[in-house]
């Protein structure tokens, strides 16, 4: 069964692309929804079936499709292991991904190439689960570059417009800097503990064979593959661009799902960070800056996707400080939360687009509240869970986050992650006055939204409120139902309810002054940012790190290639074996006088040669 | 008698069959070269028999006899074949094998 969620989206990725391709021309709606949609209906029952398994006491399920290599003692399967991590994480993927692919049969129902899209998409659905459920690395590795193909082919999707390209090369090219980092991990963790087998399991349980040093640069190198991934600091400049892609796909591969991946491994690799705390507190360092950061880009940018986009970066700068302080399941449950809420946000923001004809600056809605009431009340929600306020869902597993940052004594970190939690209200609210409060702009004539894309969004938006409920904590009088469940080696902290409970007035607080300072600045009138004062010009521009990037790498690497094209190449090496070709010509000239074609020469030169080989016997070896 | 008027003479006798080899162009004049050449040799393993007292010399030579006879039916077949490709007898005029004869 576990092998079938695996198996089935890339088969019905192969079949909807033979299908495309045999003629891209022809319509088929209906083929492509019911196979692109019912593909990841199927693996959600699947995955509620697996998880439902391990709630009833299996501990772990295993799955084995073939053995893939098989050299010496170099042996790897395709076999996949779901444990509670894995469960938890493929049930949300699929049950998201699902309504996702609904979502997506009324978005993208007029574009040209649906077949090609809901290929890709299942493509994407299979390369997750494979990468979620893999049981050794190197699958693992493989459904991580799969993803990384995917996002790179939906970001491209609109293939007309040179930017798109543009974005999904730069998503692609930045993502395998990461890689370098993931494989290169892999590679030193197969040489130290390859011999003993190569399964999550088996590392697992001889991870303590090796050298405190070893493990640290190997949990830094996995990190460096995650940063890649999960657009932190310093590789995150490709998810503000692959906001080009369709919205269906920003709101599965760039909100909830794939971008999740880097913390997901984090947590898989739980055991091994558990033993280099020094490279926890790095990624909690790069987690909190990413998260801040972002946070400050979001408040002053005008394209709805690319606020939702710095949102999610700056999310996910919270999963890895959770992560990092040793507070796993805390991370992993804001992973859980945060997919539910950001994918309704990506999914009503690609439903305004859609009823405002494509128009994505913020500035240039406003008013929409009586115009789109479904869109905003989930919205609505959806922000309210970002923000942290309670009870829903984003506030339970923010608030778990930083009071494992508090009680971990790093109170820089924390003071950063409370920081950025009212900013991120200021912002999210922001958007959400401007769009659907504000004052009318031009008269709209608003296209109407299809059912398929209207259902989804009230579904996760019931979600993004009540999913928070499984994760309560004890002080607030639940269990940590979600912590226990996924069972991961989690650092304890004790802080008493009376700390707990201040720091979490202390949050919504600031969440809820972000909240007034937005409704104050653009409830009634939204103007866009101007660019008048030196810290906002910086900021608008994103701090420049795009063009310092430019100026870094992109330039001296162009001006390398072209020094190498251009001088190295043509004079210095060319030129050394057009010399070697010069000599070889002359030299053949002058032999090839020697070959006339006539007889007497050739007994002459026979004679020469008996004659010195005489000489020589006679001479110098002396025989007589 | 010492052998040492044999050596010379089947020296002599390899030397003119070597320089006219080498600086006739007349194909019969090549060709009694070559055989000159093999009859000092025939001539030096019989002179050799006789010094050793052995007689594997002297049958060598009457083979190599032998195959300078079956050896001539060849060398004038072929003669009279070039003659008949180039209407000469000139060994200048057949050089397909020089530098650079392929290209023409």
């Amino acid at each position: 069964m576990i092998n079938w969620i695996v198996i089935l989206p890339f088969i019905s990725a192969l079949v909807m692309g033979i299908v495309y391709l045999a003629d891209t021309k022809a319509k088929r709606y209906f083929f492509y929804t019911a196979v692109g949609v019912g593909t990841p209906l199927v693996m959600t029952i699947l995955s509620f079936v697996l998880i439902s398994q391990l709630m009833n006491g299996a501990v772990t399920i295993h799955g084995t499709l073939f053995q893939w290599i098989d050299i010496g003692d170099f042996n790897i399967s395709l076999a996949f292991m779901a444990d509670r991590l894995s469960a938890v994480m493929i049930s949300f993927i699929t049950f998201i991904g699902m309504l996702i692919h609904i979502y997506a049969a009324g978005y993208m129902k007029d574009e040209e190439g649906y077949g090609k899209f809901f290929a890709y998409f299942n493509l994407f659905m299979g390369s997750m689960a494979l990468l979620v459920l893999s049981d050794n690395p190197i699958m693992m590795f493989v459904g991580w570059e799969l993803v990384g193909l995917c996002s790179y082919l939906l970001i491209g999707f609109y293939h007309q417009d040179r930017a798109n390209i543009k974005a999904a090369n730069k998503a692609f090219i930045l993502n395998r800097v990461g890689d370098f980092g993931f494989i290169m991990a892999i590679a030193m963790l197969f040489v130290s503990l390859g011999n003993t087998g190569f399964t999550f399991e088996s590392i697992q349980a001889n991870i303590h064979t090796l050298s405190p040093e070893m493990m640290t640069l190997i949990g830094f190198l996995l990190f460096v593959g995650a940063m890649g991934k999960s657009a932190q600091i310093p590789l995150y400049v490709w998810l503000p661009d692959a906001m080009a892609g369709p919205t269906p796909v920003s709101a599965l591969i760039h909100a909830a799902t794939m971008v999740t991946a880097g913390v997901y491994m984090v947590a898989r690799y739980s055991f091994l960070y558990v033993e280099v705390p020094d490279v926890g507190i790095f990624i909690a360092t790069i987690g909190a800056a990413s998260a801040l950061f972002a946070a400050i880009i979001a408040s002053y940018q005008t394209d709805i996707k690319k606020i939702l986009a710095y949102s999610t970066m700056s999310q996910l700068g919270y999963m890895f400080i959770a992560v990092g302080l040793g507070a796993y399941s805390a991370g992993i449950f804001h992973v859980f939360t945060h997919a539910f809420f950001k994918a309704l946000l990506f999914m009503g923001a690609g439903a305004v687009i859609i009823a405002l004809h494509h128009e994505q600056n913020i500035f240039k809605m406003g008013a929409l509240k009586k115009h789109l009431k479904l869109v905003y009340i989930t919205m609505f929600i959806a922000t309210l869970a970002i923000s942290g306020i309670p009870p829903f869902s984003g506030f339970f597993s923010k608030d778990a986050i930083l009071v494992a940052a508090f009680s971990s004594e790093h109170y820089v970190i924390w003071g950063i992650g409370t920081l950025t939690a009212g900013l991120t209200a200021f912002y999210m609210f922001r958007m959400l006055f401007t769009v659907f409060y504000s004052q009318e702009k031009a008269d709209h004539t608003l296209q109407k939204l299809p059912s398929s894309m209207t259902y989804p969004l009230v579904i996760l938006a019931i979600g993004s409120a009540t999913v928070g409920l499984l994760g309560i904590n004890e002080a607030y009088g639940g269990t940590s139902w979600i912590n226990t469940f996924l069972a991961l080696p989690d650092l304890k902290f004790h802080l008493s309810f009376a700390v707990e409970y201040m720091l979490t007035a202390l949050n919504v607080t600031l969440a809820l002054l972000g909240m007034g300072l937005a409704y104050k600045l653009f409830a009634s009138h939204a103007t866009e940012p101007e660019t008048h004062t030196l810290w906002k010009n910086v900021v608008i521009n994103k701090f420049y790190i795009d063009e310092i990037y430019e100026f870094l790498i992109v330039k001296p690497l162009l001006l390398i290639s072209w020094l190498i094209a251009k001088v190295i190449d043509p004079r210095i090496f060319d030129g050394f074996i057009n010399l070697n070709v010069w000599l070889y010509k002359k030299a053949g000239f002058v032999f090839g006088k020697l070959q006339n074609g006539k007889v007497r020469y050739y007994a002459l030169y026979i004679l020469t040669g008996v004659s010195a080989i005489s000489y020589y016997m006679l001479m110098e070896l002396g025989v007589r | 008698m010492s052998p040492n008027m044999f050596y010379l003479l089947a020296s002599i006798l390899f030397s003119i069959g070597l320089i006219g080899l080498v600086s006739r162009k007349n194909l019969f004049v090549l060709y009694m070269s070559i055989e000159l050449m093999l009859s000092s040799v025939s001539l030096i393993l019989a002179t050799l028999s006789k010094v050793l007292g052995n007689a594997d010399g002297s049958v060598m030579g009457l083979l190599i006899i032998g195959i300078i006879a079956a050896e001539a039916a060849v060398f004038l077949a072929m003669i009279v074949n070039l003659y008949r490709a180039k209407r000469t007898l000139d060994s200048d005029a057949f050089n397909s094998l020089r530098e650079g004869a392929f290209n023409d």
